[in-house]
């Protein structure tokens, strides 16, 4: 991306032209995002034929299985065939919208369905500890930065890199054990609740407590460190002493003037993490036998299930893609100086 | 957009506050559901750190799913409590032609599935007759009708189902029988609704399947009708836990009743716990550190690269002298197993071998030592052994990475094989690249093992000329590569021998001649490791006794014979003090949301006066 500094002082040829500019840029994003998106499926999908061990193999271990029925069970899958024919079905297929088929778990059941039904959880999980992660550690960031050396941040600051270097399963482990059975320890439902709504939500709501803290505590961190410099960024800018020569109050300087222009690069941030945040939850999860994605993947990384790995993958692949497709079109339509570049 | 940034701290500022609303919301709505989770029976909790795939009988393999289907699902027979052997259940006694290719079952009379129907022999006859006419039928126990010739009930009482040639298993034969009113309108067993309540939940078993809730939980209820009598427990939950040591701490915390598959380590840091009862049952699995020697596909052509010096029986008899397998189970299994012998696990004494004196072949180093130099093998001034030919002994050892069991014998075994002068490389790999190694023969050591079952055809199969992989390494279900005409000889002669004496003692000849050929060495068989709550629950039956297990058996016999600890403990087992700690949790949420309120007010005034 452009240097700001250096944008401003360009003369925008577009200025003059309406909105082709955005428009051609918008579908240069996209452009760019879909070839993206096109080059990890390829990449998987051969990285993936590159792992030892046979899928036919896998499937049957343990298992007295007879040599037609191996046939059978390879000409199904379609491993017989050339590994070009393969990535070319397995293409047209993704383009349908079909991910394939379970090779271990549950016996064939399509992976576009698996993966469906575990969004939600993950989302609700990673999506409530994310939005938590980013009111919190943005209003540290800024109390902390605001109060630079003072006991605050240098507690707030190593408090959220101990956190942020702590594995997460361990926290985990170790949430569960000094709550003393505060929380339940699995899943997203218990056996026990009553089935109306009310109670089942807050059956939820109480399954989610430890999980969400859990990611919370080490997704926090990053959020605040990266507001605390961001405003450290901008605290000694002309714009804020003259703010203060005003003589306006410390406090309205800091809201009205240095927090909307040290969130300019963190918003952006916040949008590129998004998309990564799910690939976090996959200890947490395991942890908490919480049934989301990430769970899914670690059932799958146990098998090893291929298929269910790969569109998995591809779909977390696809999401932080497009996560930065959004940060990048959100950055020129919050900064002008983008804009005009 | 600017507007919400100015506001953003403002913002968080209202958004505590709401915070601070809601919970005292919350705080205020949780009477409405005390009652609701107030409601508990007698409800035994299983941790279960398996995975489940189906509820339908004829699809699930996972350890898990087929002990549900024990649970709901009446057997023409089970194996008894005490010795696992063949016990009447929904057959009230077996009689075989004097042939021994017709047998006759007598089906039990007042036998009611859960929707009020009768059981009868005709239900029987469908549940086997489907497994014959549909492929995806035979998924879960496809391998006990395959013999088959025809299946027939005459009457309601009667079952005759007639066989190819002798098959011994017949009196446990492992498949579920379902109600024919129930499947026989389903077309597709791999549909969906198969796995569900209005279908898998019709039962005659000690349980019923009330709930599933895919990778959550399966809850039952006590089948009141149960032809043994109803279980003394109203509510059976199996709550998935992907991770161990969460579910140990469950166990702790009286989140849950009964645990199994734990570590010597979990199971060592459980012992003595106060309301926590261990169980260290006898295992169903053998271990064993599989030795390459020389193996070939089963056209006879030789596979992978195995050391050429271990086609030389006396270094293989060398490696067994050398290996120290009370050590391993001392030192790696922390006691909790048995040494090793045949291939059937001791739990299954009838047809468990152990090598006698003579024909044991004993830890001892120096007597290692002088088979290699015996044979030729001198050993060069740096230690190590060579071969006539001038090749060094240098092994490869390989197994799984990701279990300490292995990381722990690879320890050990390194050391003992360095002693006699055998040089070993250590590679531990991932499962997938174990099992390709061993199937394609590229190893020289390996660790492995197989869990078996009751009946001894399983464990024996593995290790016969025609378990071997084809040309292309595929289709092998055997790690051991063995192929002897004498052991094959022995392995057939049990398969078709119906006076169980005879049989036993064919079974046993077939391992000490595996045994005496060293293809691979059986180090030993791992205890399944259990604990559960004593304080709450008593009378789980194990099986075999008196020291069996009381998970995964291959009957229902633990979990039906559960009693609750008297009325008070029983009546709630971990969640009544839920509410409680939701109102305190309500309550700490509160109060430091308010108190950051008040904290971040002070601050402001004081930052003003400056």
């Amino acid at each position: 991306m452009t240097a700001p500094e250096q944008a401003a002082v360009l003369v925008d040829p577009d200025e003059h032209r309406g909105g082709t500019g955005t428009a051609r840029f918008v579908l240069k994003k996209v452009v760019e995002a879909v070839i993206s998106v096109v080059l990890v499926v390829v990449l998987f999908f051969f990285l993936f034929r590159m792992l030892p061990g046979d899928p036919v193999a896998a499937m049957t271990r343990d298992r007295v299985t007879s040599p037609q029925q191996i046939a059978e069970l390879r000409e199904k899958m379609g491993v017989d065939k050339p590994v070009f024919v393969q990535f070319g079905q397995y293409f047209w297929n993704l383009l349908h919208g079909d991910l394939g088929e379970s090779r271990l778990l549950n016996n064939g059941r399509p992976v576009a369905d698996m993966i469906g039904e575990r969004l939600w959880p993950t989302i609700l999980l990673v999506g409530s500890a994310t939005v938590l992660a980013v009111l919190i550690g943005l209003w540290l960031g800024i109390r902390a930065a605001w109060r630079r050396d003072s006991f605050f941040d240098r507690a707030q600051t190593g408090i959220a890199l101990t956190l942020w270097s702590v594995p997460q399963f361990w926290l985990g482990l170790m949430l569960l054990v000094v709550t003393n059975g505060l929380f339940p320890s699995r899943g997203m439902h218990s056996p026990d609740a009553a089935p109306d709504f009310f109670s089942q939500t807050l059956d939820v709501l109480h399954h989610l407590v430890l999980p969400c803290v859990t990611l919370l505590a080490v997704f926090y961190a990053q959020y605040m460190l990266i507001m605390r410099s961001s405003l450290l960024g901008e605290m000694n800018a002309d714009y804020l002493t003259t703010a203060r020569a005003k003589g306006l109050r410390d406090d309205l300087v800091r809201r009205r003037h240095a927090v909307p222009n040290a969130l300019l690069p963190t918003t952006t941030l916040v949008f590129m993490q998004f998309g990564q945040v799910v690939a976090g939850a996959v200890t947490v999860e395991a942890v908490f036998s919480w049934p989301g994605l990430g769970q899914l993947t670690y059932d799958a990384l146990h098998g090893p299930d291929l298929p269910v790995l790969q569109g998995v993958f591809t779909v977390l692949a696809s999401a932080v893609v497009l996560m930065n497709l959004l940060a990048e079109l959100l950055y020129r339509v919050l900064d002008p100086r983008v804009r005009t570049s | 957009m600017g507007w919400f940034l100015v506001q953003f701290q403002r913002r968080l500022g209202r958004f505590a506050r709401v915070g601070a609303v809601a919970a005292a919301a919350t705080l205020a709505a949780i009477p409405l559901a005390v009652p609701a989770q107030a409601q508990q029976g007698k409800v035994l909790r299983v941790a279960l750190t398996t995975g489940i795939d189906h509820l339908n009988p004829f699809t699930a393999v996972l350890a898990a799913s087929t002990q549900i289907g024990r649970f709901t699902f009446e057997f023409l027979t089970v194996p008894n409590a005490e010795k696992a052997e063949a016990s009447p259940a929904l057959a009230e006694s077996w009689t075989p032609s004097p042939d021994k290719l017709t047998w006759t079952f007598k089906i039990r009379t007042g036998v009611k599935w859960s929707d009020g129907k009768p059981v009868t022999a005709k239900d029987a006859a469908y549940t086997f007759n489907r497994m014959l006419t549909d492929e995806n039928a035979r998924t879960a126990n496809g391998n006990y009708v395959a013999n088959f010739e025809t299946v027939t009930a005459p009457d309601d009482t009667t079952l005759v189902i007639k066989t190819k040639t002798v098959q011994v298993n017949m009196n446990l034969l492992d498949v579920p029988i379902v109600p024919q009113h129930i499947w026989e309108p389903v077309k597709d067993l791999k549909a969906p609704e198969t796995d569900g309540l209005a279908i898998a939940g019709v039962a005659d078993g000690p349980y019923q399947v009330t709930e599933f809730k895919p990778n959550e939980y399966v809850k039952f209820k006590a089948n009141k009708d149960y032809w043994r009598g109803a279980p003394k427990v109203d509510e059976l939950q199996l709550l998935q836990f992907k991770d161990t040591e969460a579910a140990v701490n469950a166990l702790k915390q009286g989140e849950v009743d009964v645990i199994n598959r734990l570590n010597p380590n979990q199971f060592a840091a459980l012992q003595g716990q106060q309301g926590i009862t261990t169980n260290a049952a006898p295992g169903r699995r053998y271990d064993e550190l599989a030795i390459n020697f020389g193996v070939q596909d089963n056209a006879n052509n030789p596979i992978g690269d195995g050391n050429p010096v271990l086609k030389d029986i006396n270094v293989r008899k060398a490696i067994a002298q050398a290996v120290d397998t009370q050590a391993i189970v001392d030192k790696v299994l922390k006691g909790l197993g048995q040494v090793g012998g045949g291939v059937v696990p001791a739990v299954y004494g009838a047809y468990h071998w152990d090598p006698s004196d003579s024909e044991k072949t004993k830890f001892d180093l120096a007597a290692a030592n002088a088979t290699l130099e015996q044979a030729g093998y001198k050993k060069g001034p740096d230690g190590v052994r060579t071969a006539p030919g001038g090749a060094k002994l240098e092994l490869r050892l390989t197994g799984h990475s990701n279990r300490s069991y292995d990381q722990g014998v690879a320890q050990y075994v390194s050391g003992w094989l360095k002693d006699i002068g055998i040089t070993v490389k250590q590679d531990l790999v991932s499962d997938d690249e174990l099992s390709d190694r061993t199937a394609t023969g590229k190893y020289d050591l390996a660790i492995g093992g197989y869990g078996t079952n009751p009946d001894p055809d399983y464990a024996l199969s593995l290790h016969t000329c025609a378990a071997r992989p084809s040309a292309d390494a595929k289709g092998g279900s055997t790690d051991t590569f063995f192929c002897d005409a004498q052991y094959d000889d022995l392995y057939k002669k049990q398969l078709t021998e119906t006076d169980d004496a005879k049989r036993a003692d064919y079974v046993k000849q077939a391992q000490a001649r595996l045994y005496s050929q060293y293809p691979t060495i059986v180090l030993d068989y791992q205890n399944a490791l259990e604990a559960y709550r004593s304080d709450k629950f008593s009378g789980f039956t194990t099986q075999p006794q008196p020291k069996g297990a009381i998970l995964e058996q291959t009957g229902y016999w633990g979990v039906y014979g559960a009693t609750p600890a008297g009325t008070e403990n029983a009546a709630d087992s971990g969640s009544g003090g839920t509410v409680l700690w939701i109102v305190i949790g309500a309550v700490v949420v509160v109060v430091l949301v308010g108190g950051g309120i008040a904290f971040s007010r002070r601050n402001k005034t004081s930052e003003d006066r400056e």
